[in-house]
């Protein structure tokens, strides 16, 4: 399947394409060695270009239309993925999804995610992935289903940022996004999070307190879009590369500032290029990261919150005076 | 969303800190009703206007006159300042930014902590300064908010946050963002120790701020008027593409929809917070 090819990627297509070309002459001349040269110079191409990504196409594949989304790698890592709805208040929120599944290895755990639609109608549906308070509440509903029944939580973020409209206001966006936070630093089983594609701000962060915060490769996590903050502090929108790189959004640098723990490596050319590879990958991180959790003594039952504030504590740099 | 989203119409710029922005004249127009007023006449109302109850803007230091017992206080972490751990530029180097918020302002930071007392009642009390940075929170703010919580559980003391803020710092990027979270567990902490919180919130207080510590309160009070938001207006305006109905995020709109318990007149303030902390805290004999 040829996956929609990026800008920065054209130098690779653009080869492609002459492989093809020169395939169809094939017919009638012999090129396999020319052909064969020119795949090879192809995946050396896709290495360079892979291995040199500046923040901004990182930010480009984060948004890539085809990469998988929380819904995408709940149901290829569960088989028996039961969605649970609502938040028993207002209405059901379709751009956080959240259930129960089970991982093979680990067992029933709680999957909670942040969803974008893959076309314009389910795009609609799904409000491109930006929760309304809604959304938090039914999250915290499962979290608090999962800690009665101990099962670990898996958070899966991918969002542009929660919904800045009129109902989502009235309905108190920020204090459902405050009491997610409170409520899940000190929730008793394991959470685990991982970014898999935009960690837009607290859109993101309102389910994003856990033990261990994952990254995929590929991702972007920050307290504010690209654009926006290019909009705000130059104001002009045309200096979204720029911000990028100042703030400094991606898994390595998070990694670097100990915002995170651990990046997950993405196939080449990006999670949409090899979604099963990428499936794969998270499972045995998952499996990985949750047995480890399970032993360590850390994790015992009634220290949820003095773990969480230890993690949550360190993150911040200050000179002091004195 | 971030301090950054303000617009001049939203917020109103004519209510920065009343001390500074009539520094010469004895007198000082109110901008809601346009009286007249006479700045000491001013002061002595606690910046309210006398005629239509207009709350001026005010910063930490004012705020600490006026609810601490005889305004005696002890400052905490007073010398923690900005670092710049992503090396951030914009149109200028964060460094520079905080170097000159730092000269205009007489401040360290965006927030305060002191110990002191309300009405013979011991309190930890945090004050967030507007004029500084828009009042965002980077990692001092979440640092001095985890210590004051540190002293308050320690001391077997309420905490008291009195928020001003347009929301995260851009320039602290993802630890801006982190902060939300540091606070958030930090008040889980307090709240374990069973100790009252109280979350004032002032004009304005949106974006990470709001989403975090200032809606958290065992008892949130409002000043009248005040603009508390999670997006700001103008985003909320450009997303919905309309005009917002008048009133529209202010304190007593929050009160109407169960996100403030009360709204306070300023003069109210003190007398009412020690009630609500003796009605809620066991006080040491
Ligand atoms: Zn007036």
């Amino acid at each position: 399947m040829a996956a929609t090819a990026l800008e920065f990627e054209k130098p690779i297509t653009d080869l492609e394409a002459k492989i093809e070309e020169m395939r169809s002459l094939g017919e009638s001349v012999d090129l396999s060695e020319e052909i064969l040269m020119m795949e090879q110079k192809v995946e050396v191409l896709r290495q360079e270009i892979f291995e040199n990504l500046t923040r901004w196409q990182r930010v480009q594949l984060a948004r890539h239309p085809e990469r998988p989304y929380t819904l995408d790698y709940v149901n290829t890592l569960t088989p028996d993925f039961t969605e649970l709805h609502g938040d028993r208040g207002v209405h059901d929120d379709p751009a956080i999804v959240g259930g129960f599944g089970t991982i093979e290895g680990i067992g029933s755990v709680l999957f909670v995610g942040h969803q974008k639609g893959r076309d314009t109608k389910q795009n609609v549906y799904r409000n491109f992935g930006m929760p309304n308070p809604e959304g938090y509440r039914k999250a915290l509903r499962l979290f608090k289903l999962a800690e009665k029944f101990r099962r670990p939580v898996i958070c899966l973020l991918d969002t542009p940022g929660a919904f800045p409209g009129l109902e989502a206001e009235e309905r108190g966006q920020a204090e459902a996004i405050a009491r997610n936070l409170f409520e899940m630093s000190k929730l008793e089983v394991p959470i685990i999070i991982v970014v898999i594609g935009e960690g837009a701000s607290g859109g993101a962060l309102g389910i994003g307190v856990g033990d261990r915060v994952l990254m995929l490769e590929n991702s972007w996590y920050s307290v504010i879009s690209p654009e926006s903050c290019s909009s705000i502090l130059w104001r002009s929108w045309g200096f979204k590369e720029q911000a990028a790189e100042a703030l400094k959004l991606t898994a390595p640098d998070l990694l670097s500032i100990g915002v995170i723990d651990r990046i997950v490596p993405e196939p080449l050319g990006g999670a949409h290029r090899d979604p099963d590879q990428m499936f794969a990958t998270l499972r045995d991180v998952l499996v990985e990261e949750i047995t480890a959790l399970r032993t360590t003594e850390e994790f015992e039952h009634g220290k949820a919150l003095e773990r969480r504030v230890k993690k949550f504590s360190k993150m911040g740099y200050w000179k002091d005076e004195n | 969303m971030a301090w950054f989203a303000r617009s001049k119409e939203n917020i109103d710029r004519s209510a920065i800190k009343a001390t500074d922005t009539m520094p010469d004249g004895m007198w000082v127009k109110c901008p809601d009703c346009k009286e007249i007023l006479y700045k000491k006449q001013l002061e002595d109302n606690l910046f309210t206007c006398p005629k239509c109850d207009k709350h001026f803007r005010i910063g930490s230091d004012e705020y600490f006159l006026i609810l601490l017992d005889d305004g005696v206080f002890v400052e905490h972490a007073a010398t923690l300042i900005p670092d710049d751990p992503l090396g951030f530029v914009d149109t200028k180097p964060y460094p520079t930014r905080v170097a000159d918020a730092i000269r205009k302002t007489d401040l360290k930071e965006s927030m305060r902590l002191v110990t002191g007392s309300i009405e013979q009642i011991p309190v930890v009390l945090g004050a967030m300064d507007f004029d500084f940075i828009g009042g965002s929170m980077g990692s001092v703010v979440g640092e001095k908010f985890a210590r004051g919580i540190d002293i308050a559980i320690a001391t077997q003391t309420p905490y008291i946050m009195i928020s001003s803020s347009g929301g995260a710092r851009m320039q602290e990027a993802a630890l801006s963002l982190m902060q939300m979270a540091k606070t958030s567990a930090k008040l889980a902490q307090l709240a374990n120790a069973r100790l009252p919180y109280i979350s004032i919130l002032t004009d304005p207080t949106t974006g990470g701020v709001t989403a975090s510590f200032a809606m958290l309160g065992d008892v949130n009070i409002a000043e009248p008027k005040a603009l508390i938001a999670f997006a700001g207006p103008r985003v909320v305006e450009q997303t919905i593409r309309k005009k917002l109905p008048p009133g529209f995020q202010r304190a007593e709109f929050l009160l109407e929809h169960g996100f403030a318990d009360m709204v306070v007149h300023r003069k109210e303030m003190k007398q009412t917070v020690a009630k609500v902390l003796r009605q809620l805290h066991t006080l040491p004999l």
